[in-house]
């Protein structure tokens, strides 16, 4: 019987041993670092996107001062006979006092008591405010004369004020605005006349100099990302797709297909400067093509590019299941028709998927622009031609972007967050145009 | 413009091609396709490909040799004593392609003819003047040698311009006649035009191959003249990185690179951990529903471009840093002089490697296979126990190899450095220093007015070079390790 007394557990089933309780503790303990570091990860994503929203949507609304301006006759065509180059020949400068003289007006109607000098007021506006004003006066001479309601950019303090950048202590330093000015704003945002409103030109405007933060729009930088985007497309998708053709379809197995095909992938890790780097040296330094022109952006893209849609093109072709190729070739098609009859068109909604993955990946990519000049500059002018879209300098989203946070204005900073808005909203779009052509189109088989 | 013509009459050429070659087989075989070597719109395709592609290759090959040419034979023309001592021979050159240029939209402007373009002599007309009038603005007047060296450019390039637009006709109008006489009944127009095509995908993928010799020689050519100017020793084993434009510079890669380490070793140290742990979390523990949710997550951040991170870094986790444990901190300390630091950007790249770490080690976690787990479970260790002394020591091969991709990654990243890091190049241990890295350097190096030929903008290809080599050896010995482990389970 002392067989039985040796089998008798020493420990009840009921209660853990010290031992269990403490390896169930660290399974517990395993258990939660994991959770832990999920919620990490998940953390950062609702900081960044937070932060991103908070201080970036500000960037869609702009304060605007409207106010009644006459255009006397007297000050901007002396001769009176609308001649438009005597009128183009009162500068800026000759516009200024209508625009005091509207601040004068506008503070009688509304009955508005302050003790601030009709010169301050006038600084309160954006510094392009009389040259919009003298824009509109040479497209509609025949409103000389007359006294026509205009809306005008309010200065970036005065802007930031309203958005709560700006606070009454924060300007103890700041010689571009004062305490009155403020206080100005305040009844003049009481009376209706400075009112907040959606700004659409951030969206489609031009960027504007350092000293107009709230001039500036991204409308110019997009198109010269839209350009750059074009060549890319046209460029690395036939390319891409070629290229993966070859290497999966036709290519015999030997060592020049081996070096190409290490070559690719060692291709999509090599850093997106390095890139930017041969731009700069081949097509800018050796070919002379135009510093700053999304045609130069495009060509580095495109080789930047390509790794990734040949990489997710194979993929697609080699889910074409053999006996397709084989069915082709049974009833008489050669390699050739059988690939581009058969095989491609069912690899095609895969090809496209990859296709604008590294669109996204491309519509992103900063650093080799800043190689290849595409910052440091205003990007003011709206391409007309498609020629011009692409030689003539221009920015693009995310370089235009580094150029504003650059600036060290915070006024430039809120537009550099706006632009991440408009940047990722693409991205976004991009993605799910890609996951939805993914979930319709790919055939499992 | 002359070039989008000659595209557009090629173009015509091709599909006129396509139609006559076509019919003209058809013709041979009396209207009877069958009766044809290969399906009628063979012989079209061959017509219109022959035609196309041969003069599309002189095109392109043309346009890319005409400004080098042209180039070198004008500058030949400036003996190099007209050259002024502040400057080189590429600035004179860039002057007189500016005053070519100009000429050019003088006399498109009809302000010129284009005889007098041809005749002027600057000691007759005030050029920059009558330059300035038609929008074109020089910095200084116009030399006499410039403007001569400018009147040839200008001849070169018209000539250059007719005789290429004669030639890709003549090659266009040649491959067009050839292949239509070609285009008959007995001629096996689908053999042709397969291995054409065949030749074009080739071509293609050898694309690749062309990229990279291309990375490797414009920066390999450049590293060259720098290490004429510079001496490799203070490069490879100098200790101070003081590039000053009037000389005298000391430019040496070893601050640099240990920036660029010790800035990667942060982001290394908050990536792997949270990365594993996720990538164990998600692969052995989640559900289902947690996975199909938190997978996807977590790669929007992989998805976000870096300059948002770079702006995340300078605008938000940098001043919050230099709220901690800057001068007046709330931690009462004063560590941190500036916003940007190697901290600054080593958490916000290893953010940003987060989602790479996890999704690389998931993979690899996953291709353990379910009958170790099995057979550890079963001998009764608990899920945890399995990982740590089953699973993770099954995939480390792997595991080692996605980190030294995220490292690769840490190393080439230039946004976030360029805007988080700082610009002072030193060696410091203190990671609330502001540092410098290898692309910090690369873009300052290059986005400035520095000529090409001055040893502190040539620099900047020799560290491109050094950041190639390096990315490069890291990514073959990841993708080796991870190759051979993935084979030890296939």
């Amino acid at each position: 019987m002392s067989d039985a007394k040796l089998l008798t557990p020493k420990t009840s089933i009921h209660t853990q041993s010290p031992r269990t309780k403490r390896r169930n503790a660290a399974e517990t303990r395993f258990k939660v670092f994991g959770m832990i570091a999920i919620s990490i990860g998940l953390l950062m994503l609702v900081a960044l996107m937070g932060t991103i929203l908070s201080k970036g949507i500000g960037a869609f609304q702009q304060s605007f001062i409207t106010m009644e301006v006459e255009l006397l006759e007297a000050k901007l065509d002396k001769k009176g006979n609308r001649n438009l180059s005597d009128i183009k020949k009162v500068t800026t400068f000759g516009y200024t006092p209508l625009i005091k003289n509207a601040f004068a007006k506008a503070v009688k109607d509304q009955g508005i008591e302050t003790d601030l000098k009709t010169k301050d007021m006038a600084k309160m506006l954006s510094k392009s405010a009389a040259a919009q004003l003298r824009n509109v006066v040479i497209d509609n001479p025949q409103k000389i004369g007359q006294t026509i309601k205009f809306r005008f950019l309010a200065n970036s303090r005065i802007d930031g004020y309203l958005k709560g950048r700006v606070s009454r202590e924060s300007i103890a330093n700041d010689k571009n605005v004062s305490v009155a000015q403020l206080d100005f704003a305040d009844q003049l945002l009481k009376a209706g006349v400075l009112k907040k409103t959606f700004n659409i030109d951030f969206i489609i405007g031009a960027d504007a100099s350092d000293q107009r933060p709230e001039a500036a729009g991204i409308g110019v930088a997009m198109m010269g990302s839209l350009f750059m985007m074009l060549v890319v497309l046209g460029l690395s998708l036939p390319i891409g797709v070629a290229a993966s053709i070859y290497l999966e379809e036709f290519a015999p197995k030997n060592w020049i297909t081996d070096v190409i095909e290490v070559n690719i992938s060692n291709l999509a890790a090599v850093p997106s400067i390095v890139f930017g780097i041969l731009g700069l040296a081949v097509f800018i330094n050796y070919m002379h093509l135009p510093q700053s022109a999304p045609l130069v952006g495009g060509l580095v893209l495109t080789l930047m590019t390509l790794p990734t849609i040949i990489i997710s093109t194979r993929a697609s072709l080699k889910s074409v299941p053999p006996s397709i190729r084989d069915a082709a070739l049974g009833v008489g098609a050669s390699k050739m028709q059988s690939v581009f009859h058969h095989v491609l068109p069912l690899a095609a909604p895969g090809i496209l998927t990859g296709t604008i993955i590294g669109l996204g990946q491309a519509l992103g990519e900063t650093a080799p622009l800043l190689l290849i000049g595409m910052i440091g500059f205003i990007a003011s002018n709206m391409p007309t031609t498609i020629g011009e879209g692409l030689l003539s300098p221009n920015s693009a989203m995310p370089a235009q972007i580094y150029e504003w946070a650059k600036r060290a204005d915070p006024a430039f900073y809120e537009r550099a967050w706006g632009g991440i808005i408009i940047l990722l909203v693409f991205l976004v779009s991009m993605n799910t145009l890609a996951v939805i052509l993914r979930r319709r189109f790919e055939r499992r088989w | 413009m002359p070039l989008t013509w000659l595209v557009l009459i090629l173009l015509t050429l091709v599909g006129l091609g396509f139609i006559l070659g076509r019919r003209r087989a058809l013709r041979s075989a009396n209207g009877d396709a069958r009766l044809l070597h290969s399906r009628p719109h063979f012989y079209g395709a061959n017509v219109a490909l022959s035609t196309l592609v041969p003069s599309l290759g002189v095109l392109v090959i043309w346009l890319l040799l005409q400004p080098v040419l042209i180039d070198r034979s004008v500058s030949h023309m400036i003996p190099p004593e007209m050259v002024p001592a502040d400057t080189t021979l590429g600035l004179v050159m860039s002057d007189v392609r500016r005053v070519a240029e100009g000429l050019d939209v003088a006399v498109a402007r009809g302000v010129m003819s284009e005889r007098d373009s041809n005749t002027l002599r600057t000691e007759l007309t005030d050029l920059r003047a009558r330059l300035g009038e038609v929008g074109v603005a020089l910095g200084q007047d116009v030399r006499p040698e410039v403007l001569s060296a400018a009147q040839s450019y200008r001849r070169l390039s018209h000539a250059g311009t007719m005789g290429m637009t004669l030639v890709v006709l003549a090659v266009a109008i040649a491959g067009f006649g050839f292949s239509l006489i070609q285009s008959r009944k007995e001629f096996r127009a689908r053999n042709v035009v397969e291995r054409g095509i065949l030749s074009l995908l080739i071509l293609a993928a050898s694309l690749a191959i062309l990229t990279t010799v291309g990375i490797v020689l414009s920066m390999l050519f450049e590293t060259i003249n720098f290490f004429g100017l510079h001496d490799w020793r203070d490069f490879f084993f100098g200790n101070t990185w003081a590039p000053n434009f009037r000389g005298e510079s000391e430019l040496s890669i070893l601050p640099l690179l240990w920036g660029t380490i010790y800035i990667s070793l942060i982001a290394l140290f908050v990536a792997v951990p949270v990365g594993l742990f996720a990538a164990i979390y998600l692969s052995e523990y989640a559900g289902p529903k947690t996975r199909s949710f938190a997978k996807p997550l977590l790669e929007i951040l992989a998805g976000i471009p870096t300059i948002v991170y770079g702006l995340f870094a300078l605008l938000t986790v940098g001043p919050m840093l230099a709220g901690l444990f800057g001068q007046g901190g709330a931690l009462g300390v004063s560590w941190m002089a500036g916003a940007t630091s190697v901290l600054t950007a080593g958490l916000v790249m290893g953010i940003m490697l987060i989602p790479f770490v996890s999704s690389l080690s998931d993979d690899i976690i996953n291709a353990v296979p379910q009958s170790m787990r099995d057979g550890s479970l079963g001998l009764g260790a608990t899920q945890s126990e399995t990982i740590r002394q089953v699973v993770l020591p099954a995939a480390l091969p792997g595991i080692v190899g996605a980190v030294l991709l995220a490292t690769s990654r840490a190393v080439g990243e230039t946004m976030i450095v360029v805007m988080g890091a700082g610009a002072i190049a030193k060696f410091s241990a203190n990671p609330f220093d502001s540092m410098t890295t290898i692309t910090t350097r690369i873009v300052s190096q290059l986005t400035g007015d520095g000529d090409f030929s001055s040893p502190e903008t040539l620099v900047a290809f020799a560290l491109g070079l050094s950041l190639f080599v390096l990315t490069l050896g890291l990514n073959v010995l990841a993708l080796y390790i991870v190759r051979t482990y993935r084979e030890q389970y296939e």
